[in-house]
């Protein structure tokens, strides 16, 4: 009897075990998903973000480093934290909206580092200049859907954001620092 | 001896009124300009001036409550000595309630003061722009106001000196300017 019951919920575990083999996340929370960043001008932090983006996915979490994500995301809808900021980034010496109206972040590798933590590497291009770029990331996985949240700390320079009387580091600070958090459920389960 | 105000008082006195004029001045030409590196720059110093004067207010109340001014002259009726003294207090609060007006009404615009870069002062306030633009009118009514004061003040001392010819403005001015 004992022996049965244990055959039976190991047969059950693998079963399970085998089902959650079949999740793949790749319907992507919008809603749920924020895009921010932080920024320090005369020794003062400022937080802004981008009110749109779009991103897309496919995970798997017994297949992690197959994992790929695309980012789009407007410029158009920055938010700086301030008006006149929001006005001023879109001109030629910061974003130059017009020009180049998209930033993207394509996933071209990911790498395990620990348990639920990894390294997502990719090409970033901002205002037409593209970096090789690697974000740690935190996952947190349930049946209902999976969470990342990453962090990157990029030079400002390295894509001209801010060029001009702009340039100079001491009163807006040449690091930025992204954040970015992406919510995803699994396919056909919007 | 009595007649004067203690040397610190004068300092104070002073370096309040020159930071004030400054700070004033900064404010003016400041909001009017277009973004730039400059203009980040010069609100940082107007911030960092402002609280700065906060402090020396500070100071300053506390010398004056434990060093009594020296009374005024017995020439003067009594309502000029009421509006001296009226005069007087409306300054001290002002000195106190314009740095705390653009602390918070900086809070409420999202940009932190933080003093000479380095010494964070907390939000009071938390970000909203309606009351974000509600403390920059407060805070310009009361810059006006206090530019209204300074006029009555200044005029009084001028008056006190060349009209009454009493010791009124020069037991306020440091001794090497004593004429």
């Amino acid at each position: 009897m004992i022996r049965a019951l244990a055959t039976a919920s190991l047969t059950a575990a693998l079963l399970l075990g085998g089902n959650a083999h079949a999740i793949e996340y790749t319907q992507v929370d919008t809603a749920a998903s924020t895009l921010g960043f932080r920024y320090t001008q005369m020794g003062v932090t400022l937080d802004g973000r981008f009110r749109q983006f779009t991103a897309t996915l496919a995970y798997d979490p017994t297949r992690p480093d197959a994992a790929r994500t695309v980012f789009e995301v407007p410029i158009a809808g920055i938010d700086t934290g301030a008006e006149e900021g929001n006005a001023e980034v879109k001109g030629k010496d910061w974003f130059n909206l017009a020009a180049h109206p998209l930033a993207r972040f394509e996933s071209t590798a990911v790498t395990v580092r620990a348990p639920n933590r990894l390294d997502v590497t990719g090409t970033l291009t901002i205002k037409g200049r593209s970096r090789t770029v690697t974000l740690p990331v935190e996952v947190d996985t349930s049946a209902q859907r999976v969470r990342f949240k990453g962090s990157l700390a990029l030079r400002r320079a390295d894509y001209a954001i801010g060029e001009g009387d702009w340039a100079a580091e001491d009163i807006v600070a040449g690091n930025v620092q992204v954040d970015v958090v992406l919510v995803a459920t699994p396919a056909g389960k919007p | 001896m009595t007649s004067r105000y203690t040397p610190t008082a004068i300092a104070l006195h002073w370096l309040i009124a020159l930071g004030i004029a400054g700070s004033f001045a900064l404010g003016l030409y400041m909001h009017e300009l277009p973004l730039s590196p400059t203009k980040l720059k010069l609100y940082s110093w107007h911030k960092w001036a402002g609280v700065t004067l906060f402090v020396l207010a500070l100071l300053r109340l506390g010398w004056r409550i434990t060093h009594p001014a020296p009374p005024l002259p017995a020439h003067m009726p009594a309502a000029l000595r009421k509006a001296s003294h009226v005069t007087h207090w409306l300054l001290y609060a002002l000195m106190f309630a314009i740095p705390l007006s653009g602390w918070l009404m900086s809070s409420a615009l999202g940009f932190q003061t933080v003093w000479f870069g380095v010494l964070p002062l907390p939000d009071l306030v938390p970000k909203d722009k309606a009351l974000g633009d509600a403390l920059r009118a407060v805070h310009e009514v009361l810059n006006f106001t206090l530019l209204a004061l300074v006029g009555v003040h200044t005029a009084a001392a001028l008056k006190h000196h060349f009209i009454d010819r009493d010791t009124v403005l020069t037991r306020m001015l440091p001794r090497g300017a004593r004429s």
